[in-house]
C-alpha cells in the first residue's frame, strides 16, 4: 500500500499519475479504433497495417508497445484501486439520503466501468491476439508461398469472429462500458493535471464525451456491420472467386489465396 | 474608587509614543515563563493572541465557537477605516481622531481616540502583508469606499465581507503560532468565571462544551476580547452564540462595567416575521441612497402598497429632515420608524416595519442600473423573504447592531482589576456614545495588534510569572461554576430558556431600545426581578447522555444576560441626558433632537457590582476635553 | 405547514447513533430551518428531553457552523447555508431526512455536531504569510493587479463550512484546501511560501484521512460561497509542479 505522506505519493500526484496513464490509455484507444476501421477499406489494408505492427523493428517494437501497454494498465489501475480503498476508507459511514447534484452515472462508477473494461480486455486477448476462445483465430496466419511463408489474415479473422451474434453483442456491450469510463475520464485528467483553466474547464469538459463517442460508434460499427453482412470475409471472397472460375471452365488446382486475387475478384470494393 | 485612566499628558500626537517609552519591556528569554490567557478569538482576541505569541509569550485561546475563525468578526460587511490619505482628500490622523470622537457625541477620551487614528494605518499594512485581499484598483493600489460620518474616503473593504477577511488574516497568524507550538488552542471551550488571587486576575474556569468538563487554567495576565452584550435584546444582528457571560462575571468578580447604555441601533434590517425568528439580519446602509423610505398614512392600512395611492404615503423622513431626507444619519432615521410604528402605521406582519420603495428609482434610472448598484443585496433580501424588492418595496426595520459599552478600561486597556485586559467590543473605550460605521474593525485590531502586546509586556514586566491552578481561589470559583449549573438543572421545569430570553429582550428593546424613558425604564426594571424568578423556578435544562449540552450552555447565558439587563436599565436610567445612540425622550430639543448635557453628563459611568441582592454602585470616569472643544451635532 | 423529520440522534462520539422521527407542526414558510429546529427543541425541552444539537453560531451564512445534510444535499435544497434555508422550500408533510457531516475526518460528537477541527490543522500546517506584527511595509508598496485580487477573493471567501466534504461521494476536502491555498497563491505576498504551503497543506489534508477527488463537482454544486473548482485544478498545477521541480 502507498503512503500518503512523501510528496510523490501524495493524493495528487497519484491523481497525477493516473491521469497522465488515462490520457497515454485514451490515445491508445482511439489509435486501435483507427486501425479497426481500416476493416471497412479492401482486405489487404488491415492486413497490411497488422503485418506492419508485427514486423516493425523486426518484431520488436510489438513487444515493447505490449509492455507499455501492460505497464500503463498495471499502474492505472493499481493506483486508481489504492485510491478508491481511501475514498472508501475517508466515509465509514454513508448517508442514509443522498442526493448528488451534478455528477452523472459514469463519474460515480468509474472503478466498476473500468473493471468491466479490464476484464474485457483480458478476453479480447485471449479471443483475437491468443486466439483460444473460438474458431475464427485459424484465419489468423496463413502460408503463402516460399516468398511469404506468413501471412496474416486479420480480416477474415474479425469477420468471422464477429459473425457470432453472442460474441458480436458482448463486444458491443463492453465498447459501451468503455465509453462511459472515457466519457468521465477524457475530461477528468484535464482537471487532476491542473490543465482546467477559466475557459479551458468548459472545452476539456466535452473532450471526454466526444472521444467516447467517436470510440463507441467507431468499434461498434464493425460488428453492426459484419452483423449486417456489410463485410465479406477475405477467405470467403476468394471461395466465391473460385467458383465463378470453375463455372467458367476447367479448373486448376486451387491456389493459396493471395492478396492481388482479391482486387481483381471485387474491383471497387 | 478613584478611576484613574493613566493617559499620560503631554500633546495629544506624542502621547501613545510617550506611553511606550514609559512602559517596561521583559527580556526575551524572560518572555517564555509567561502565560496569557485569551478568551475570544475575534479581531481583537485572535490579533492579539497571535501578536504575543510573536513575542514569545505562551498563549492559550478559548473560544465558544469550533474553530477560533468563526468568532462574529466575521459578519461584519463594510469595510475598516484607516487615515491613510491615499485618496488626496485631506484626511490624516487628526481628522479621523475628530470624525471618531464627534460621531460618538464626545462621551470618549481624547487619547485613546487618537491613538486609534494614529494606528489606524498600521493594521491596512499589516493586513495587506498577511495576504488579506483587499479590493484593489486597475493600478494595483489600494481602492477605498466612502461611508457614513466622514467627509473624506478612507474605508478599506474586501467586497461585503471585509470582518471575514480581517479575521482570516489574524486567525493565519493564529494558526501559524498554534503551529509553532507557541498558542495552544481551545475550541468549544466556554468562560464561565475570573479567578482573583490577591486582587489580582490570576485564571480563568471554563467548561469543555464537547466533554462537559470544568477545566482550571492559569496565566499570569487575561485578556477578554468576548464581544459585545447585543443578545440581550433577543433580536439583533450579532451570533446566536454572542452573550455577556464572560464579561458580566468578570463584573460579578468587581470589574467596573462602563456605559451599557450606549448600544448602536442599525436602521436597515429586515424586519421580524413571526415570534419563532432567532436572528436579525442587516442590509446595507447603501440601500437608502435610492430607496424611499414610507408608511400608509392611515393605521393598520391592509392595502398593498402599489393599491396606496401617492397622496395616503407618509415620506417621514423626506417631511421631517428635508434637508438629508432617506439619508438621515442612523439614529434619526432608526428613530423616525420606531415612531411611525408607535402610531400604529408600520407595515408587515405585526406592524414592526417601514416600506423601502425603489419604484421610483426604477422609473427614473431603469431596472438594470439598480440592479448593477444593488443586485446582490435584492438577491439576498429575496432570498430570505421571498419577495421580489424589484416590484414590491422592501420592507424594513432597525436592529440592535453593536455595544459601544463595555468592560471599563484605562489607556493601557486593563480593567480595574490588575492584570485583566479587555480588548475590542468587550472594553468601552473608543467610540463613546456612538459608533462609525467600519471603525469597530478598525478598534478592535488595533487593540489587539498595536496596543495590547505593549500594554501587556508592560504589565507582565511587574508581576512574578507562573502560578499554578492549586490553590483555594480556583477551587472556589470551580465550585461557584458547578453551583450555578446544578442549580440550573435543578430547575426541571418546563419552559426553554429561549422563551424567557426572549420575553427579556422583546422587554429590553421596546423600554430600553431606540428610545427611553425614566418610566419605560423603571417598569423594565420593576419587570426584570420577576422574569429572574419565574426563569430559576420553570427553566428546564434536561442532562444529556454525553458531556455536550447545549440547552444548559444556553440557560447560563441568558440568566446573565437577565441580570447585565438590570445593569444596562440602571445605566440608562441614571444618564439624565439624550446623546449618541442613548435617546432618552426627557431630554430633547424643540425640532426632537437629543439634547446632550455636558455639564453634568461629561463622564464614563462604570458600574461596579453591589453584590447579591443589591443595586450596582455609580463610579465616574470625568471626560477632560483639552484638544476638542464638544459642540452640537446637527443633522438640519 | 406540518413536517416530518427523521433526525439522526447521536449522544456521544462512542455511541452508535440512529434516526430518531419527530412531527413539528405550525411550521411557517418564513422561518429558516434551524428555527424550525428551535421549535422543535423547544417542544422537547417542555417535555424534558435533551434539546437535538446542532452547530450554528451567525446564522446569515458566513461563520460557517451550520452543517447539515437536508434530504441528501448538504445545505439542503437551495444553495446556501443551512441557516439561510427557508422553509417555504419544503412542501407540507413531506418527510425531512436530517444527518450530520459524514467523514472519517470529521467524526460525529453529538447528534449533528461534527469536528471540523481537521480543516484547522490543515491550515496550520501552512495557510498563512510569515509575517510578524509590525514591521510591515506600506499597503500600496505592493501592487496587486485587480483581476488577480479579485480572483484571490473569490477563493478567500470560503466560509469553511465542511459542505464540499459532505457533498463529495470520496469526502475529499479538495475545493476546501484548493480554496486557501489559491488566495495566498494568487497573491505577491504569497509567493514566497507557495511550494511550500501548498506541500504542507496538501499532505495533511491526505494525513488528516479525506478522500481523493475524483472530479465530479459536487463540492461546487453546494458549495454556499460557489467556490470553482477551477481552484482545484489551480491547486493541482501547483502541487505537482511543486513535486516535480521542487524550490531552489
Amino acid at each position: 500500500m502507498m503512503t500518503r505522506a512523501h510528496p510523490l505519493c501524495s493524493s495528487i500526484v497519484r491523481k497525477g499519475v493516473v491521469g497522465v496513464t488515462g490520457g497515454l490509455l485514451i490515445l491508445f484507444v482511439l489509435g486501435h479504433m483507427a486501425g479497426n476501421l481500416l476493416i471497412f477499406l479492401p482486405p489487404e489494408a488491415i492486413n497490411g497495417y497488422a503485418e506492419f505492427l508485427h514486423e516493425a523493428g523486426h518484431g520488436t517494437l510489438i513487444w515493447v508497445a505490449r509492455a507499455g501497454l501492460i505497464l500503463l494498465f498495471a499502474v492505472h489501475l493499481g493506483v486508481t484501486i489504492a485510491l478508491k480503498y481511501e475514498n472508501k476508507k475517508a466515509r465509514p459511514i454513508g448517508y442514509a439520503a443522498h442526493d448528488p447534484q451534478v455528477s452523472g452515472w459514469a463519474s460515480r462508477h468509474m472503478l466498476l466501468t473500468g473493471i468491466v473494461v479490464f476484464l474485457f480486455l483480458i478476453y479480447h486477448i485471449l479471443h483475437f491476439t491468443l486466439g483460444l476462445t473460438d474458431s475464427s483465430a485459424r484465419w489468423r496466419t496463413l502460408v503463402e508461398g516460399p516468398s511469404r511463408p506468413h501471412y496474416v489474415d486479420v480480416h477474415s479473422m474479425v469477420v468471422y469472429g464477429f459473425r457470432d451474434p453472442y460474441i458480436a453483442s458482448f463486444y458491443i456491450l463492453c465498447q459501451v462500458v468503455l465509453g462511459l469510463h472515457l466519457w468521465h475520464g477524457g475530461s477528468s485528467l484535464f482537471q487532476s493535471l491542473g490543465i482546467n483553466r477559466g475557459p479551458w474547464r468548459a472545452f476539456t469538459a466535452c473532450v471526454g464525451p466526444v472521444v467516447a463517442v467517436v470510440v463507441v460508434a467507431g468499434n461498434c460499427s464493425i460488428p453492426l456491420a459484419i452483423q449486417a453482412g456489410r463485410i465479406p470475409a477475405r477467405i470467403d471472397l476468394i471461395s466465391a472467386k473460385a467458383a465463378i472460375e470453375a463455372e467458367k471452365g476447367p479448373k486448376p488446382p486451387m491456389p493459396v489465396p493471395g492478396a492481388s486475387d482479391i482486387n481483381k475478384a471485387v474491383p471497387g470494393h | 474608587m478613584q478611576l484613574e485612566s493613566r493617559a499620560p499628558t503631554g500633546p495629544l500626537a506624542e502621547k501613545w509614543d510617550r506611553c511606550k517609552m514609559e512602559m517596561k519591556l521583559v527580556n526575551p528569554a524572560n518572555k517564555r515563563k509567561y502565560h496569557v490567557l485569551v478568551v475570544g478569538t475575534g479581531l481583537a482576541g485572535g490579533s492579539c493572541a497571535a501578536s504575543l505569541a510573536e513575542l514569545g509569550y505562551n498563549v492559550s485561546v478559548f473560544c465558544y465557537q469550533d474553530s477560533p475563525r468563526r468568532a462574529h468578526s466575521i459578519a461584519a460587511q463594510g469595510g475598516i477605516n484607516a487615515a491613510k490619505n491615499y485618496r488626496n482628500d485631506g484626511d490624516s490622523v487628526e481628522r479621523l481622531f475628530l470624525d471618531t470622537i464627534k460621531g460618538g457625541d464626545y462621551r470618549s477620551r481624547e487619547a485613546n481616540v487618537y491613538r486609534l487614528a494614529q494606528v489606524s494605518r498600521n493594521i491596512i499594512d499589516q493586513c495587506v502583508a498577511q495576504g488579506v485581499p483587499f479590493a484593489r484598483e486597475y493600478g494595483g493600489q489600494l481602492d477605498n469606499r466612502s461611508f457614513g460620518g466622514a467627509q473624506v474616503s478612507r474605508t478599506f473593504y474586501c467586497r461585503g465581507q471585509t470582518g471575514q477577511q480581517l479575521l482570516l488574516g489574524a486567525y493565519s497568524s493564529l494558526n501559524r503560532q498554534i503551529a509553532q507550538g507557541r498558542v495552544k488552542s481551545h475550541p468549544r471551550h466556554e468562560m464561565l468565571d475570573l479567578v482573583m488571587v490577591n486582587g489580582v486576575a490570576r485564571g480563568i474556569i471554563v467548561r469543555d462544551m464537547v466533554t462537559g468538563q470544568i477545566e482550571r487554567h492559569s496565566g499570569d495576565a487575561v485578556v477578554l476580547a468576548t464581544g459585545g452584550y447585543g443578545p440581550v435584546f433577543y433580536l439583533s444582528t450579532n451570533a446566536k452564540g454572542c452573550n455577556v457571560t464572560a464579561t458580566f462575571r468578570a463584573y460579578r468578580r468587581g470589574a467596573l462595567f462602563a456605559n451599557p447604555c450606549f448600544t448602536q441601533i442599525h436602521p436597515t434590517c429586515i424586519p421580524v416575521t413571526g415570534d419563532y425568528q432567532s436572528k436579525l439580519t442587516l442590509m446595507s446602509e447603501s440601500l437608502r441612497n435610492d430607496g424611499r423610505i414610507w408608511v400608509p398614512k392611515t393605521p393598520a392600512d391592509k392595502r398593498r402598497p402599489d393599491a396606496i395611492p401617492e397622496g395616503e404615503r407618509d415620506y417621514f423622513l423626506e417631511r421631517k429632515y428635508p434637508s438629508y431626507g432617506n439619508l438621515a444619519p442612523r439614529d434619526i432615521s432608526s428613530r423616525a420608524a420606531k415612531e411611525a410604528c408607535d402610531a400604529g402605521l408600520g407595515v408587515g406582519d405585526g406592524g414592526r416595519g417601514v416600506y423601502l420603495d425603489f419604484a421610483d428609482a426604477i422609473r427614473r434610472l431603469g431596472e438594470p442600473t439598480i440592479r448593477e448598484r444593488y443586485g446582490n443585496l435584492f438577491e439576498m433580501y429575496e432570498h430570505i423573504t421571498g419577495e421580489n424588492p424589484y416590484k414590491v418595496p422592501m420592507r424594513i426595520y432597525p436592529a440592535v447592531h453593536y455595544c459601544m459599552g463595555g468592560l471599563w478600561v484605562d489607556y493601557r486597556l486593563m480593567s480595574n482589576i490588575p492584570g485583566l485586559f479587555v480588548l475590542g467590543e468587550a472594553n468601552f473605550s473608543d467610540h463613546g456614545a456612538n459608533r462609525l460605521g467600519a471603525s469597530a474593525l478598525m478598534q478592535g485590531l488595533a487593540d489587539g495588534y498595536f496596543v495590547a502586546p505593549y500594554t501587556i509586556t508592560d504589565y507582565l514586566a511587574g508581576v512574578k510569572p507562573g502560578a499554578g491552578t492549586d490553590l483555594p481561589e480556583f477551587a472556589e470559583a470551580e465550585a461557584k461554576v458547578g453551583g450555578i449549573m446544578k442549580r440550573l438543572q435543578d430547575a426541571r421545569g418546563k419552559t426553554s430558556a429561549q422563551v424567557f430570553h426572549r420575553e427579556l429582550g422583546k422587554m429590553v428593546w421596546d423600554e430600553c431600545g431606540m428610545a427611553r424613558s425614566r418610566a419605560s425604564l423603571e417598569k423594565l426594571l420593576r419587570a426584570i426581578p420577576d422574569i429572574r424568578e419565574r426563569f430559576w423556578k420553570d427553566v428546564s435544562v434536561p442532562a444529556t447522555a454525553g458531556g455536550m449540552n447545549q440547552g444548559l450552555e444556553y440557560a447560563g447565558r441568558v440568566a446573565d444576560l437577565i441580570d447585565f439587563a438590570e445593569v444596562l436599565a440602571t445605566d440608562a436610567l441614571t444618564r439624565e441626558e439624550s446623546c449618541g445612540a442613548h435617546f432618552r425622550e426627557e431630554y430633547q430639543t424643540e425640532d426632537g433632537e437629543a439634547a446632550r448635557n455636558d455639564a453634568e453628563y461629561s463622564f464614563v459611568s462604570a458600574w461596579q457590582n453591589g453584590g447579591e441582592g443589591n443595586a450596582p454602585v455609580l463610579h465616574r470616569e470625568h471626560l477632560k476635553y483639552e484638544f476638542v472643544k464638544p459642540s452640537v451635532r446637527s443633522y438640519k | 405547514m406540518k413536517l416530518h423529520l427523521k433526525v439522526w440522534r447521536q449522544a456521544g462520539p462512542q455511541d452508535a447513533g440512529r434516526f430518531e422521527n419527530h412531527t413539528v407542526e405550525g411550521v411557517t414558510p418564513d422561518m429558516s430551518f434551524l428555527e424550525m429546529l428551535d421549535v422543535l427543541n423547544n417542544k422537547l425541552l417542555a417535555q424534558g428531553k435533551p434539546t437535538i444539537a446542532f452547530d450554528h453560531d451567525c446564522r446569515e451564512g458566513i461563520c460557517g457552523s451550520c452543517s447539515m445534510m437536508i434530504n441528501g444535499r448538504a445545505h439542503g435544497p437551495t444553495r446556501g447555508t443551512t441557516c439561510q434555508t427557508y422553509m417555504r422550500n419544503f412542501t407540507d408533510g413531506q418527510t425531512v431526512v436530517i444527518e450530520p457531516w459524514r467523514a472519517r475526518a470529521f467524526p460525529v460528537m453529538c447528534d449533528l455536531v461534527v469536528d471540523r477541527s481537521a480543516f484547522d490543522r490543515i491550515q496550520q500546517a501552512g495557510g498563512y504569510v510569515s509575517v510578524n506584527t509590525g514591521g510591515a511595509p506600506d499597503g500600496n508598496c505592493l501592487p496587486v493587479p485587480k483581476d488577480n485580487a479579485e480572483k484571490a477573493m473569490d477563493a478567500a471567501q470560503c466560509i469553511g463550512c465542511g459542505a464540499c466534504v459532505a457533498a463529495c461521494k470520496n469526502a475529499s476536502a479538495m475545493l476546501f484546501v484548493a480554496a486557501k491555498v489559491s488566495h495566498l497563491g494568487l497573491l505577491p505576498q504569497g509567493q514566497p511560501e507557495r511550494s511550500r504551503r501548498v506541500l504542507a497543506m496538501v499532505a495533511k489534508m491526505d494525513e488528516e484521512g479525506f478522500g481523493n477527488c475524483t472530479n465530479q463537482y459536487e463540492c461546487e454544486a453546494v458549495c454556499p460561497k460557489a467556490i470553482s473548482a477551477d481552484f482545484i485544478a489551480r491547486m493541482n498545477r501547483d502541487q505537482i509542479g511543486s513535486t516535480l521541480i521542487p524550490a531552489e
